[in-house]
Formats: C-alpha cells, structure tokens, sequence
C-alpha cells in the first residue's frame, strides 16, 4: 500500500504539473454558449414557437367550430321535428273536426228529410181529404138536384097536380131540402 | 505477494481526469492564461457540438412547425408532442396559465438545447458531453439567473421583489434578522451556482466514469495478468450499463435545469404569498 499511494504521488507531481481544475471556465466556451443559444433562442421565437402556437389555436378552432356546427345542425333538426310533430297534430285535429262536422251534416241532412216526408205526407192526407170533401160536395149537389126531380114527380103523382112549373117545382124541392137539412119537418 | 503485483502493475495504469476534457483545439492554435489556468485558442470539439445542437434543434423544430396540418403527420406529431412538453409540463403547470406564454420560447429552446447536448455524450463519433465544460454551463445558469431576477423586478420592483424574495410570510420579529440573510442567499445567490454545478458536475462525472470503465476494462483484459481479464469484461458490462444509466441522467438533467428555471420565474413573479 505505501508503494502505490507514493506512485500516486509521484506520478500525480510529475505527470500533472499544472493540475487542471475544470471549475474554471473556458473564455470562448463562456460567450460561445450564451452567443448559440441567443440565436437559437430568436429563431425559436420568431419562427418555431408562432407555428405551433398557431396550429395549436387553428386546431382548438376548428374543433369549436365543429362542435358550434353540430349544435346547430342538432338545434334544425329539433326544430324540424317540432314543426313535423305539430303539423301531424293539426292534421289529426283537422281530420277531427271534419268527421265531426260530417256527423253533424248527416244528422242534420236526416232530421230535415224526415221533416221534409212528414210535410209531404201531411200535404197529401191534406189534399186527399180536400178532394173528398170536394167530391162529397159534388155528391151532395148532384143528389140533391136527382132527389128534388125524383121526389118532384113522386109528389106530383101523387098529388095528381102537375108540377110542370119548373119555378114553383125548384122553390117546393129547395124549402123541402132546407127543411131537411135543419132537421125541421117541412111546414107544408 | 499478489498485493504487490496489483501495485505494480497499476504503475502503467493512468486513470482519467480532468486532462480528459482539455480537448486541443482543431487544427492546433496557441493558449491564454485565464483565471491563473492555460486555455487554448482555437475550435474545440465541443463547441463545434454546441452549435451543431443548436443547428440540429431549430432545423428539426422549423420542419416540424412548418406544415401545420390540422391532422398531423409523424414529423409535425412529434414535433407537437415535444413543444407540448415543455410548453405544457414546464411551462403551463408550473408558471401558470396566465403568464406562461412570455416564457415559452426560453424554456423551449432551453431545454431542447441542453438536451441534445447531453445526449451528444452518448451518440457514438461525437461521445462527450458539451456541458461538461464549465464555462458553456455557468453562462446559461447566469442566463436564467438574469431570466428570473429580471422578470420578478418587472413584476414587483425592485424592492418589492427582494421583499418577496428575502422576506418569509408569517414571520416577524427577531427572526427575521436570521432568517432575511439566508433566505436572500437561498434564492438570489446560490441559485445560478447550484444550477450550474449540478448540471456541470452530472455531465462531467458520468463521462469521468465512462472513460474509467472502458479504459480500467481496456488495462485489465490487456495490459493484466489473465486471471484478471474476467474483471476486465465486467467492467465493460458495467460500462454498458452505466451508458444506459447516463442517457437517463443526460434527460433528467435537462429536464431539472428547465424545471428550476420555470420554478424560479413563477416564485419570482408570484403575487405576494
């Protein structure tokens, strides 16, 4: 052990004689260093720092935009549905309102036809009797005429006397009927 | 005696330091004495790194920024993924939604930055790590010590801001005399120092170790007696490993540096707690 720590020391006294001390710096290499990286700073700045700071904000951008353009296309298409959903409402309130108005129509249409028959067969029974009555009356006349002859020249010949006299014949035969029709027998 | 051979044997054996990292220039070129140690003139490996990362990272970021497709392809989608990263895990959740927009570009170029010239450490032709160097490393922390005192004296003042940043909520009285001095030393002195030893010494240390893995490997299997060989091959297996271990380290590193420099900004520009 002792001949290597004299070797040692030996050799560091001959072989190192100014022992290098690496803390002290190198003049050049100090201004070298700063001088290098300034420049690369400055450049890095002006041309490398802008291009990524650009993409990144171009990027986030049109993601935004993107997403902003989603949004809205999602916002038409809810308004869309809403209106379609609305129209199918009015159109089944619509449907709606027109069956309803087409029962009405048809009881209407039914009640007035109803009407309508019930008019005509009153106004027919109407005119039935009216025809009756006027056919009666007819009756009555033509009788009345038949029975005044009839009982005319049955009187006559009974009585004997000649009823020629068509006056006198057509007062006896209307007092008689008169008589008859009051209910009174006759005076004569 | 076996002790002895070892010993002797680890005469021929000279394990790497901090020489490893004194890169000569390209091409050769003289030295300068500064700050009492010599430093050499010319084109060094490493700086050639540094600003091929910085190359590397605005070409790929502009390609990958340059379509802006809606729908991404695999370029831009990757390109997306990682400013994300950053612009969301490093920037958003920790500076805040409202004022994190200010600060993007930093933290962006920042860590893409540092990560690419830690990961240079373990791409094969290049294999060292750029901020192994300390000089790279002190002027960026002194860059984010600028970053964060800047942005808390616009937000407070002056004097607002190292209230803010010296005087502890809840507290009065005696104190305070105690606690104003550490807390200004906290968060306004040992800050830049800390930022940059932790990335320095990470990246020189875990090159430090790579080198001693692959060349005591290289010694024992070689330059060793045989029945130290099988020693030599663990020590590759573990350099393997341990290249697995840096590539991780080379990350997290980038990922803390950016992650204190967000930390700094909010607490700087953090309304009155």
């Amino acid at each position: 052990m002792q001949a290597l720590v004299t070797s040692l020391v030996v050799r560091a006294s001959e072989g190192e004689e100014h022992e290098l001390n690496p803390l002290i710096p190198h003049p050049i290499e100090l201004i070298l260093s700063l001088v290098v990286f300034a420049i690369l700073f400055f450049l890095v700045k002006k041309f490398v720092v802008p291009a990524f700071e650009a993409t990144y904000a171009e990027r986030t951008k049109a993601i935004e935009g993107g997403l902003a353009a989603a949004e809205t296309k999602q916002a038409e298409a809810d308004a869309k549905l809403a209106e379609l959903e609305k129209q199918l409402g009015d159109a089944r309130h619509e449907a709606a309102r027109i069956r309803e108005e087409a029962r009405e129509q048809g009881a209407r249409i039914i009640a007035e036809m109803r009407e309508q028959a019930q008019a005509e067969s009153s106004r027919i029974v109407e005119h039935g009797k009216a025809q009756i009555e006027a056919e009666r009356q007819q009756a009555v006349t033509s009788l009345r005429a038949e029975v005044g002859t009839l009982a005319t020249s049955l009187a006559g010949r009974i009585v004997g006397e000649s009823l020629e006299d068509d006056d006198r014949q057509r007062r006896v035969v209307d007092r008689f009927l008169a008589d008859l029709e009051t209910g009174t027998p006759g005076r004569n | 005696m076996n002790v002895a051979a070892v010993v002797r044997s680890a005469d021929g054996f000279t394990p790497p330091g901090p020489a490893d990292f004194d890169l000569p220039a390209i091409g050769g070129g003289s030295t300068v004495d500064f700050l009492g140690q010599e430093a050499v003139l010319g084109v060094t490996k490493p700086m050639l790194q540094l600003v091929l990362a910085a190359v590397l990272v605005f070409a790929f970021f502009k390609m990958a920024s340059a379509k802006r497709a809606m729908v991404p392809g695999k370029l831009q989608f990757v390109g997306e993924e990682a400013y994300g990263f950053v612009r969301n895990s490093l920037g958003r959740e920790i500076i805040g939604s409202h004022d994190f927009q200010k600060y993007t570009p930093y933290l962006f170029a920042l860590f893409f930055f540092i990560l690419l010239n830690n990961l240079f450490a373990s791409i094969p032709l290049l294999q060292f790590p750029t901020f192994s160097r300390s000089g790279m490393v002190y002027s960026l922390a002194l860059l984010s010590w600028v970053v964060y005192n800047v942005a808390g004296i616009r937000k407070h003042g002056f004097v607002g801001y190292f209230k803010l940043q010296s005087v502890p909520a809840g507290i009065g009285g005696p104190m305070l005399i105690l606690l104003v001095p550490l807390e200004f030393m906290s968060n306004i002195l040992v800050r830049p120092v800390t930022l940059a030893l932790r990335l320095f010494a990470n990246m020189f240390a875990g090159h430090l170790l790579l080198i001693l893995f692959a060349l005591g490997g290289e010694y024992l299997v070689t330059e060793m007696a045989i029945q130290y060989a099988p020693v030599g091959v663990i020590a590759w297996l573990l350099f393997i490993a341990v290249a697995f271990l840096e590539i991780l380290i080379q990350f997290l590193q980038a990922y803390v540096f950016v992650l204190l420099n967000a930390m700094y900004i909010s607490g700087a520009i953090a309304d009155e707690h």
